[in-house]
């Protein structure tokens, strides 16, 4: 097996990221007006953000503990909670809960 | 009277400042990774400073660690990449017209979920100095996380740890509650969402493709039924361009 140069390795990961990212802004010229488009757009970061959170917060710890910082998470920023904030409530559940 | 850059860029590094802390945390476990893959503090500082995206180095290095090849790795991280492409394509929408090449090279750069969900946030149009200043404190703390992640190692107890890798599901949380207790028909496209992709974590066959796959087929199909069904009801116009529910 060939040793791989690591210096290569994180040339190729950044790259390769980054292509990915400036890509369509080169790419897209236009400003959408079609409405089904800019809503398509407009629901995009959202439910990522929404599939990336949930389930995998169930599989930080146990799956009752994950939805119980679930709950607390989104009642906090519901409240009006910062994004620190947040977090922060986030990870103390998860370490208080496992003192328990 | 418009903003001068200087605040613009100033008020991005502030409200870059929590996001840098979550990154912090996270980059910090997966720094523990990547000194298994044989980074040093050094090369993880670079890999993570350059890169700056959690899955897609967190694939990586599990790569590295097997000493898989080049074309591997690109694969990986175009696939677990993906979803930038529909930020970066998002993010088009929301930028002054006139903008220039280097501009938006730069502002793609940028695009992380994150400093992505900020800057989809800002008041009308984007400035690209918001986004760097966020950026700039945000890049160099995920960076130093990995960095200090790997130098630390396997000495912080492991129910720390499981507690610092909860920092990215919180900072998410807020992004997507902030925007979805304004707005109902996102509130409803959210929690569908998250029934899916729970569905989807159980069903057999669909369970084995992974999570990068997954969360990129199911944000299109998704945001596609719900453009459909509960269209936003998005203003066109060049000087405030704002994505607004009824």
């Amino acid at each position: 097996m060939t040793e791989r140069n690591i210096f290569i390795y994180i040339a190729v990961t950044a790259l390769t990221t980054n292509l990915v990212r400036v890509l369509p802004l080169l790419l897209l010229k236009e400003r959408i007006t079609n409405r089904f488009v800019r809503s398509f757009f407009h629901y995009v970061p959202y439910i990522t953000l929404s599939v990336m959170t949930f389930p995998a917060i169930m599989e930080t710890t146990s799956p009752a503990i994950g939805l119980a910082t679930l709950a607390i998470g989104v009642t906090c920023a519901w409240k009006g909670m910062g994004m620190l904030a947040v977090s922060l409530v986030c990870c103390i559940c998860v370490f208080l809960s496992q003192l328990l | 009277m418009s903003q001068s850059g200087q605040n613009i860029f100033l008020q991005g590094v502030r409200d870059g400042i929590p996001i840098a802390a979550c990154y912090f945390a996270v980059s910090f476990s997966m720094g523990i990774v990547a000194r298994n893959a044989g980074l040093v503090p050094a090369t993880g500082f670079l890999c993570s400073l350059f890169t700056r995206a959690s899955a897609g180095e967190f694939g990586a290095y599990t790569l590295f660690a097997a000493n898989a090849s080049y074309m591997a790795v690109i694969v990986m991280c175009v696939v677990v990449n993906l979803r930038y492409l529909l930020m970066s394509a998002t993010i088009t929408q929301k930028l002054p017209p006139d903008i220039g090449l280097f501009q938006k090279i730069l502002v793609g750069c940028c695009m992380t979920d994150e400093v992505y969900g900020i800057s989809i946030a800002y008041k009308g149009c984007l400035q690209p100095k918001y986004t760097y200043g966020a950026m700039s404190v945000a890049g160099v703390m995920w960076a130093a996380g990995t960095a200090s992640g790997i130098a630390a190692g396997n000495s912080l107890p492991a129910d720390i740890v499981s507690a610092l890798g909860v920092a990215l599901y919180g900072m998410f949380i807020s992004i997507v509650v902030t925007a979805a207790r304004k707005h109902w028909k996102l509130t409803v496209a959210v929690t569908v969402a998250c029934l899916l992709s729970w569905i989807c974590s159980v069903c057999p066959v669909v369970r084995n493709i992974d999570n990068g796959t997954r969360t990129m087929i199911l944000t299109v199909i998704v945001s596609l039924l719900f453009a459909w069904l509960l269209p936003a009801s998005v203003e066109v116009d060049d000087s405030k361009v704002t994505g607004e529910h009824d």
